[in-house]
Parts: structure tokens; sequence; C-alpha cells
């Protein structure tokens, strides 16, 4: 079990990205992209904790402290995954209005028209 | 003055950005906007001067040295694209006011330059950073602001094209992100400079070799490489017109300026090759979208989504001079990059100007135009005979390049493909001229298209016909960055 943050980052990868192929509902989609997006935010998360390191706020009793960098490029990361929701969340209800389905086949049948 | 130069490319359209709404008609933002894109555009042309003339510039934001700090560096290469950028930028944002006329109501028209400058610090930025997460953070910038543009097109597909692109574009740049966290995993920085050194020492090949995947993958996508490209051909065909025009003159381009500068700069091109096949990849795929996607362009019946269909082969191109290898065939890359541009820009801003017109992008909608539209069709057929690469044009320097770079390395089936690929396009685009050179039988009005877009047009028709002829500018800079990558001399 040493790597147990690693295969959950494997794991929650791949469920995110055949979320995202698989469902044919866009907000679903979306839901799969997040989750897809969360595992990185793990993967970084995990490569920045020192095993024995506190957390990095310097004080006199601990000598080894975790890496804060990758910490706050996953703050940054998160914002910009926020920005994408949110804007792909804009663009369903758009989609809605103009096809009346998000339904991914329902839409390509409509497009066609 | 010249050392505050690097950041403001960058920051100059991002602060212009929000500055827009100050304004509240829509003809003034677009003036504000042609002035940012204009002094955006002389800062690159200083940048480029003095980096050809003094040497690679560095900038060290917030005063933090690198590689603690975000590094901003300008070298031979990022000058020649960042003047690209900001040059066609400059150019296209003339037409957009008399462009989006017809196309986009007035009072979503303030978000179309909001959303156009935010594009194009996002493009700037990635080319200008000299720090891998921070091109990360451009690239969804420049990402953000694209699919949004795309969305702002007049039907309904546009949402569709814009909502899928996303999906793809944000899995590309997660790859990326992935990419890029193995490697700050294995050598504890993000400096693209410090990187490059440090990468020689790591031991751990396997994942050095994943991380260099995720990488390519996830540029790849971005770059539209031939099996993912399927987001470019409805992108661009429900775009906006002048948004396509921007977005194929420029996007694309930086997603290549990327890949040459991690894959030849950063990873060095041996020791990626030395774990994963990507140069004989990108030969392989690049013949095949040269192949493939100009056959479908010859079958579209809607001449945006051609040009698309076009663009995905032209990449082709780039593509196969980075698979042959050489300084010479990365050489010729770079200079199709260049060229390329203001050959899609001007074919992109020649529809726009139909569209205007007619209001259509059906090849249908041009019979008899050439009559009609007489400046608007010249310009498009000179466009179209440096696309399919007639001498005294700027498509016949890159693809003579490319010519030599497969003749140096004895790969006789690029220089076939090459033609062949010149032959195909040759025909697609035979098929509008021809019918905007036949009489037409309706009684309709067409006039010519408004000045300034014909203006935008003819810029970059004369630039196609320029740097055909004088060369000194494009061969010069892209030998110079050619062979300051191969070389590996760091930055």
């Amino acid at each position: 079990m040493d790597f147990f943050n690693y295969w959950v980052v494997i794991a929650l990868m791949m469920t995110g990205l055949y979320i995202v192929m698989a469902q044919q509902n866009l907000v679903k989609k979306l839901l799969g992209l997040n989750i897809f997006q969360t595992a990185i935010f793990i993967l970084y998360i995990s490569v920045a904790k020192v095993l024995g390191g506190t957390a990095p706020i310097y004080t006199e009793s601990a000598t080894l402290y975790s890496n804060p960098l990758p910490h706050v490029l996953i703050l940054t990361a998160i914002v910009v995954g926020i920005a994408t929701m949110a804007l792909a969340l804009a663009l369903v209800v758009r989609i809605h209005g103009a096809y009346g389905s998000i339904e991914d086949d329902e839409i390509r049948d409509r497009s066609k028209q | 003055m010249i050392n505050h130069l690097p950041i403001l490319q960058v920051v100059l359209p991002l602060l212009a950005a929000p500055a827009c709404l100050i304004f509240v008609r829509a003809r003034s933002i677009w003036l504000f906007t042609c002035l940012a894109c204009l002094l955006t555009f002389g800062i690159s042309v200083a940048l480029f001067i003095h980096v050809s003339d003094v040497g690679p510039l560095s900038y060290e934001v917030g005063g933090w040295p690198a590689p603690w700090g975000i590094e901003y560096t300008i070298d031979s290469l990022s000058s020649y694209v960042l003047l690209l950028v900001s040059a066609i930028a400059a150019v296209v944002i003339l037409a957009a006011n008399s462009s989006l006329g017809p196309e986009l109501p007035e009072r979503q028209q303030p978000a179309f330059y909001v959303l156009f400058l935010l594009c194009l610090t996002g493009l700037l930025g990635i080319v200008a950073t000299g720090d891998v997460f921070n091109v990360f953070v451009f690239l969804e910038v420049s990402s953000l602001a694209t699919y949004a543009l795309i969305a702002l097109g007049r039907q309904r597909q546009a949402l569709w094209a814009a909502y899928q692109y996303l999906i793809v574009g944000t899995i590309g740049a997660s790859f990326f992100l992935v990419g890029i966290g193995f490697l700050y995993a294995l050598t504890g920085t993000l400096n693209m400079s410090d990187l490059s050194e440090r990468l020689v020492e790591v031991e751990q090949q396997q994942l050095l070799a994943v991380a260099f995947g995720f990488v390519v993958v996830g540029i790849a996508l971005k770059m539209a490489l031939l099996p993912l490209h399927g987001w470019l051909p409805n992108a661009y065909a429900f775009a906006p017109s002048i948004a396509t025009t921007f977005l194929a003159a420029s996007a694309t381009k930086v997603s290549l300026y990327l890949f040459i500068r991690l894959y030849y700069g950063v990873f060095g091109a041996e020791t990626v090759d030395a774990l994963l096949p990507v140069s004989i990849v990108f030969l392989l795929l690049g013949i095949v979208a040269v192949l493939a996607a100009s056959l479908v362009a010859f079958r579209q019946s809607d001449v945006k989504r051609m040009l698309a269909f076009s663009s995905i082969a032209q990449i082709g191109y780039m593509a196969v001079g980075i698979g042959v290898g050489s300084t010479l065939g990365l050489q010729a890359s770079l200079l199709h990059l260049f060229n390329h541009a203001f050959i899609k820009g001007a074919l992109f801003l020649a529809v726009a100007s139909v569209v205007y017109r007619t209001g259509s992008s059906q090849i249908d909608a041009f019979r008899g135009l050439g009559y009609r539209m007489p400046w608007t069709m010249a310009g498009l057929v000179l466009a179209s005979l440096s696309l399919i690469g007639v001498p005294l044009t700027a498509g016949f320097v890159s693809k003579w390049f490319l010519v030599l770079a497969a003749i140096e390395s004895g790969l006789w089936v690029v220089v076939l493909i090459v033609l062949v690929g010149s032959f195909i396009s040759l025909f697609y685009l035979w098929k509008i001229v021809e019918l905007a050179y036949s009489k037409s039988d309706s009684e309709a009005n067409t006039n010519e298209a408004p000045p300034l877009m014909l203006i935008a047009l003819w810029v970059l028709v004369i630039a196609n016909i320029y740097f055909g002829i004088d060369t000194r500018l494009t061969v010069g800079a892209s030998a110079s960055a050619a062979a300051t990558l191969i070389e590996g001399a760091p930055w």
C-alpha cells in the first residue's frame, strides 16, 4: 500500500475519462471531466507530501516540511477548473435552449437537420 | 525600458481586455482594441529587433530570480512567433468591426473584443513564458476565451462545436498538466532552462517516458494533429468568421511552437526519441494528415469547413518537417508555421467578406462573385496560389525548404507527398475559383466588401507575396531559431 494515493489517482482518472467518453448526457460528461481533473490535483498534492513532514509553516519544533509549491500550483489549477466548469455549464444551458435537449445523440441528430 | 517589454507584451492585452468595458458603444471598443493590438504589435517588433541585434532577453516576474520565480525568456524562436501572432491580431482586428456587423448583435459585440484580447493574451503568454506551469495557465486562458469566441457564432451548431472543443481541449490541457507534474516530481523544477539541465541527470527513464507521452499527446490535441483533429472542423466552420480567421492563423501555430520549444529546447529531441518514437510518429501522422485531410477538404461544400480541413493538412506538413528530424526540417516547419498563418488568414478573411455580403459560406454562394467582388476574389486567388505553393509566394518558400530537407535526409516519400498534397489542394481551391469566375444567373446586387475588410485582406495577401520574394526575414529568423534549438544552445 505504499503507493495508495497513486492507485487512487489512476482509478479516478480512468473513471473520469470513461465517463467523459461513455456518457450521452452533457452534464454527466462534465462530471466525468471534473473527476478526471480532481485526480490530477490529488496527484500533485501526493507528490508534494514529504513523509513525516509537517505543514509548511515555520515553527521552532519542526525540521521537516512538505513542499508547498505543488499545493500553490494546484490552487491555480483548481481556479482554472472552476472557470472551465462554469463556462461549460453555461454552454450546456445555451445548448438546452437552442436544441431542447442535453443528450449527445439527440443534439447530433438535430444538428444535421 | 527594453527590459520590461517581455512582460508588457503579455500584460498589455490582458489589461486592455477588462478596460474595454469602460466604453459603451461597440465601435469605440473596437477602436480601443485596435489600438491595444497595434501597441502589442509594436512591442513584438521592438523585441524582435532587439533579439536579432543584441541577443535573448530574460525577465524575472516580480523580481524573483529564476528558477524560483517565473521567468519570461525571449529568444530568436519566441520573438519570431510573438511577431507573427501579434501581427495577425493587429491585421485581423481591423476587419472585425465590419465583419461582425451582420454576424453578431450589437449588444454582444463588446464580449467579442474582450474575448479576442484574452485569447491573444493567452497565445502571447504561452510563447513568452519560460515556466512550464505558466504555460499551462496561459494555455487555459487562451482556450477558455476560444471556447466562448466559438460559441458566439450565429447558428446553434456553434454552441455544440464549442462544447465539444471544450471537452477535448480540457482533456488536452489536463494531459499536459499531468506531464509537467511528473517532470516536476522527477526534477523539482518548472523553469524551462533549469528543466533542460536537470532532465539529463534523471535516472527513472520509464517515468520520464510517461511524462513525455502525456505532454506530447496533450499538445498534439491542441495542435489538431491528425487523429486528434476532431474538434477543429466544426469549431472553424461555426465560429464568427473573424474569430475563425484569427484562430486559424494563430492558435494551432502557437501549440506547434509549444511542441517545438519543449521537444527540442527543453527535453532534447534525442532524449525523447530514445524513449518514445516521437519523430517517426510525427512523420507518419503528418503524411497521413496531408493526404487524408486534403482529400476530405475536396469533398466539402462549405468553404469554411473546406479550409478547416486544409488547415489540418497544413499542420501535417509542419509535423512532417519535425519528423524529418534535421535542422533543415525544423526550419521548414518554422517557415511553414509563419507563412501558413498569412495564407490561411487571407483565405479566411476573403471568406469572411463573402459571408458579409451573401450571408453564406456555402460554395454555391461564390458563383459569379469574381465579377461582383473583384478585389476580394483576386485576393482569394493569390492566397490560394500561395497555399498551393506557386513560386514567388510564401507557400512556395516553406514547401521548397521542406522538399530540400527531405532530399537531404533521403526521404523521397516526403517529396512525393508534398507534391501530391499540393496537387490535391489545387483541385479543391479550383472548385471555388471556377465558380467565382463563372457567370451567375442571379440578379443579386452584391458589392465589393467594406474597405477595412479589403485593406486587411490585401495586407495579408501582399505579405504572402512579399515573404515569397524577400525571404530574408523569415528564412533568417527561422534558421537562427532552428540552429539554436538543435545545437542545444541553452537560453
